[in-house]
């Protein structure tokens, strides 16, 4: 295994392989969620925690597991932070556990925490596990902050519950609705794909022009 | 009887899984390249929804709510799926060869499928009973079943068509389901 700089793995996730926009990983609370700002962030949170906690343990568990019954290891790992979670924020934040409603336990079946078990921490030490879930996790807040952002102040003309636009603008309530979010969401990763692809151009061209 | 009709309409066209609910999305997206797969894939989560709904009941009523073990819900429940999907894929496997063939590599992407755990979750908050919890489980399966095929259709045909090179993979297959889902809503005043 080649070593990774941490800061690398850190950005890996943020970046060159977001879980929205890159990997496409983790579509439902994705789109069903991002209503509103607010649910962004404390998706993508509690999305985050359970990410971080269940690489941790994983990764500190991947010698003991055995490679055949890796997959069921996982989901009573990723369960049991899911369920940790979703008694805090009934606790602590009840009125984003009726917003979200069933998508907190849902979490358990986000792809994003699965590819990571898999992906990473199941062949990489701990340390470098827990990196990997915070960029990974904060990549995908990132990308959910921004989705919900946009429909929120397209949809409703609000920011975090904050009246943003001016009085005279209508709201497009389509945004909203389940069809603005598969449309804001395609556009969304063709903005970023066409941004991240123009700077790999110009990375490509200038490592040919020093070269040259 | 009424109020089953009512679960049925509702499930499979005003309150699709996929189009309204957004649950499944990962396989809507991911085997909707063709039409037979995606009738595969319909047709295996079609099994195990309702096979999971009936012992989801059974869990939920019989288990974690006589011991006040509400809170272990989430972690029962995926590991009843879990377990079931494996099961279901040893019987075909046992049973028929051929059903085995035809939806046997879809079964293991089953269990990460939202719909499954969403379906067994929603049952319980809504306090169905256990025909309503299999016609329920059954109907959003078949939703489902609808949507991936319809958006497979379309994807075969803008395969061959001529798409702007941007929208190319996933921003076009978005797009798509966002129209599908606006027609979708058309259903949206049926129950009313």
């Amino acid at each position: 295994m080649k070593k990774q700089s941490l800061s690398k793995v850190f950005m890996n996730g943020i970046l060159n392989e977001n879980p929205i926009f890159r990997l496409l990983l983790g579509m439902c609370p994705t789109l069903g969620i991002s209503t509103a700002a607010s649910n962004g962030i404390g998706m993508g949170l509690a999305t985050t925690f359970v990410l971080v906690f269940s690489n941790m343990v994983i990764s500190a568990l991947r010698n003991i597991i055995p490679e055949k019954v890796r997959i069921p290891s996982f989901v009573v790992v990723i369960a049991t932070f899911v369920t940790i979670i979703d008694l805090i924020i009934k606790a602590f934040i009840p009125a984003l556990s009726s917003s979200l409603g069933i998508y907190i336990p849902l979490i358990v079946v986000n792809c994003i925490i699965f590819a990571r078990a898999e992906a990473f921490a199941f062949k990489n030490p701990v340390l470098p596990s827990i990196v990997d879930g915070i960029g990974m996790g904060l990549g995908f807040t990132l990308g959910l902050t921004l989705l919900a952002s946009v429909r929120e102040i397209l949809g409703t003309g609000k920011f975090f519950g904050m009246q943003l636009m001016p009085a005279s603008y209508q709201p497009m309530a389509v945004i909203i609705s389940p069809t603005g979010g598969f449309i804001m969401l395609g556009t969304l990763i063709l903005i970023v794909n066409a941004i991240v692809n123009s700077i790999q151009k110009r990375k490509s061209m200038k490592a040919r022009g020093e070269i040259a | 009887m009424n109020n089953l009709l009512l679960i049925i309409v509702g499930s499979v066209l005003v309150n699709n899984f996929v189009m309204s609910q957004f649950l499944g999305i990962c396989p809507f997206l991911g085997v909707s390249k063709k039409v037979e797969t995606a009738m595969g894939m319909g047709m295996a989560v079609t099994f195990v929804m309702a096979i999971a709904s009936f012992f989801a009941y059974l869990i939920q009523n019989y288990l974690l709510i006589p011991l006040n073990l509400e809170y272990m819900q989430t972690i029962a429940f995926i590991l009843v799926i879990a377990v079931l999907v494996q099961i279901v894929e040893i019987a075909l496997k046992k049973i028929s060869n051929s059903l085995y063939q035809a939806l046997g590599v879809y079964l293991p992407l089953i269990t990460t499928n939202c719909a499954v755990l969403g379906v067994a979750l929603l049952n319980a908050r809504e306090e169905y009973n256990l025909i309503e919890s299999v016609v329920n489980g059954t109907s959003a399966a078949i939703g489902f079943t609808l949507a991936i095929v319809i958006f497979a259709s379309i994807r075969e045909r803008l395969a061959v068509s001529n798409m702007p090179k941007w929208m190319d993979g996933f921003p076009g297959a978005l797009i798509t389901a966002g129209l599908m889902s606006l027609a979708f809503q058309g259903f949206s005043g049926l129950l009313h």
